[in-house]
């Protein structure tokens, strides 16, 4: 019985309903969000630690032994992402005292992002397939929301496209659990890698691809990812920042968790596609981000490209492969909310997305340049910034294991990133602000009506990136355990269904 | 009865996609729901279906004797069932909003959110 295991699902739970119940009380609201915030953060802290020292962590919910109640789990794995769900959340609560709007708010906009960030735990932290159904069910509601509040047109359009992809999605995956009860008897993921070692390959890999298809709808997998730029771009910078920090990421975690643990009977098959899907990812995501001039759609078609990246780690099937996919998980999601959360303080500077009517910035807020640059150097991979040592470690495990295509197709797709990244530079801050004369001189290092609380999460973001680039190593070696771990889940199925067997 | 429930499924399902295919919201919404309606009687039917034999412990035993229903399908089913209720009740009043902003209930039209 570890309390810590739960505490991360519990936490938002009870932050979500007092921001609900104070809602008509500001001072005491926003203390209550930011508390909740702080102490999940430092919650999951505890719980990385936890797991590293001590090994796999379990609570059997209600003390129904494994495999008939429910399970969580934090393995190093689940550890790791409920930190950066975190991570993610406190640094967008913060910034969202500056830019949320007062009829949000009254719509429970606080409430809702904690609401998203307990859905996001329990993702992470369940051991049992129906669950997993229940969290990703919680988290969609509340991203549902949160999407529409506001009621523009646009926006009610953009929420439509992606309720509506996102119940077939959900549709998909019961219907997968469902056939998955019936041939094997049990949900409880540690005992599934046990029952499905004896069923026909045939059978399992069948189910597999139902899985990836489901899951892929969620993750934005190529040819699944129409929804994402139609709709993520009608939504505020802060909740862009949330959402492509953690909802398509929820649903590559979900692949790597099936395709390690209980899914790898057939792997030339099932990861060999997936090998071939994270590449066409990859490609047809930084296509459509160079073909756009808007700050957040641009933002959004990388959201595409990254899952490749993310997606090839699971793909090659090796430790060293599936470490480099771990590191670019920590580095992809922090980058990207960055530039998300950059983008919101040039919309409050400029009242535009649009990167044609935006120039000028780098003369006048050098600071404001220099938070925009690390994170996009970093994505586009350049040393000594984390983005290329997660890149690094892929394509090395790529040449390792002589898959070459996919090593080709990446280091392709990186230049292409650095291509579109430079795009927005030049935009945004490089050239004149169109009909305007060329300031002289900066008005000020960073802006100062941004404020401290949106300009404090990009900094520390930023800071972050720079450390884990020119630090890398200790994150690395927590990345190959991570990866150890996944491989080798002998250990965990022990751990889950130890005092069963 | 598995025979006439999956042929039921399958006559779910069709009609789900076929309906999801369609240009109006409300009726891509009803394949929705009809969609769902089919997985949960699938997920009822992966349980096995064993009619008259409640999963009940008589009084001088420990556990259940004999063949007896799986209870844990049908949990799985309400739970999905709650779920896809206020999925879909949202879903429709979001609809009615699109339709009361855009003026229009055809898909081909809404497009301005396209890249």
């Amino acid at each position: 019985m570890n309390i810590f295991v739960l505490l991360p699902i519990l936490i938002p739970l009870i932050t979500t309903i007092g921001v609900l119940l104070a809602r008509q009380r500001p001072r005491l609201r926003r203390n209550l969000s930011l508390g909740g915030a702080g102490l999940l953060l430092i919650i999951a802290v505890e719980l990385l630690v936890l797991v590293w020292r001590d090994g796999i962590q379990v609570i059997q919910v209600g003390e129904w032994a494994a495999p008939f109640g429910i399970t969580l789990v934090a393995d190093l794995f689940s550890a790791m992402m409920v930190l950066l769900a975190a991570l993610m959340g406190l640094g967008v609560i913060i910034y969202s005292q500056a830019t949320a709007e007062q009829r949000a708010e009254h719509f429970g906009y606080s409430a809702l992002l904690h609401f998203i960030l307990m859905g996001v735990n329990g993702a992470f932290l369940t051991g049992d397939m129906f669950n997993l159904y229940v969290w990703f069910e919680l988290l969609l509601i509340a991203s549902f929301v949160l999407l529409v509040l506001g009621g523009r047109r646009d926006q009610l359009e953009g929420t439509f496209k992606y309720v509506a992809i996102n119940l077939f999605g959900s549709i998909l995956f019961l219907v997968a659990v469902g056939i998955l009860y019936g041939v094997a008897g049990t949900l409880n993921m540690a005992d599934l890698a046990d029952q499905l070692n004896s069923l026909p390959s045939g059978l399992v890999t069948t189910l597999a691809m139902l899985f990836l298809v489901a899951f892929g709808i969620k993750a934005g997998a190529f040819p699944l990812f129409f929804w994402l730029p139609a709709s993520y771009h009608t939504a505020p910078a802060a909740l862009l920042a949330l959402f492509a920090g953690l909802m398509t990421k929820v649903g590559v975690y979900a692949l790597v968790r099936v395709f390690t643990l209980f899914f790898t009977q057939d792997t030339g098959y099932t990861h060999t596609l997936i090998l071939i899907i994270a590449g066409f990812t990859m490609v047809t995501g930084v296509l459509g981000a160079v073909a756009q001039t808007e700050f957040r759609k641009l933002l959004s078609f990388h959201i595409i490209s990254q899952i490749g990246y993310l997606l090839m780690g699971l793909g090659l099937f090796t430790t060293a492969a599936l470490g480099g996919a771990v590191y670019f998980m920590v580095h992809v999601i922090l980058a990207k909310s960055a530039l998300f959360l950059v983008g919101g303080i040039i919309y409050k500077l400029r009242g535009t997305y649009n990167l044609k009517q935006l120039g000028g910035l780098s003369i006048l807020y050098p600071g404001l340049a220099l938070l925009f640059l690390i994170p996009a150097l970093s994505l586009a991979g350049i040393p000594p910034l984390s983005g290329f040592w997660a890149k690094f470690a892929l394509v090395q495990a790529g040449l390792a294991a002589e898959q070459y295509v996919i090593v080709a197709v990446s280091l392709g797709v990186s230049l292409l990133t650095l291509f579109s990244m430079t795009k927005i530079w030049a935009e945004v801050f490089w050239k004149d602000q169109p009909g305007k004369e060329t300031p002289v001189q900066a008005i000020s290092f960073i802006p100062h009506q941004a404020g401290v609380s949106m300009l404090l999460p990009v900094g520390v973001l930023a800071a972050i990136l720079v450390v884990i680039g020119l630090l890398a190593e200790p994150l690395v070696n927590l990345s190959l355990l991570v990866a150890g771990q996944l491989l080798n889940p002998a250990d965990y199925i022990e751990t889950v269904l130890g005092g069963v067997l | 009865m598995e025979i006439v429930l999956a042929l039921v499924i399958g006559g779910l399902f069709a009609g789900g996609v076929y309906m999801l295919l369609r240009r109006n919201l409300v009726k891509l919404l009803v394949g929705l729901i009809l969609l769902g309606h089919g997985a949960n009687l699938l997920i009822f039917l992966m349980g096995r279906l064993i009619p008259g034999r409640p999963p009940l412990v008589p009084v001088d035993a420990t556990h259940p004797v004999g063949l007896f229903a799986d209870p844990l399908p049908q949990a799985l089913v309400l739970t999905a069932i709650v779920i896809g209720f206020g999925l879909q009740a949202f879903a429709l009043v979001l609809a009615r909003r699109l339709y009361q902003s855009a003026h229009t209930d055809d898909l081909d039209q809404l497009r301005t959110t396209e890249t």
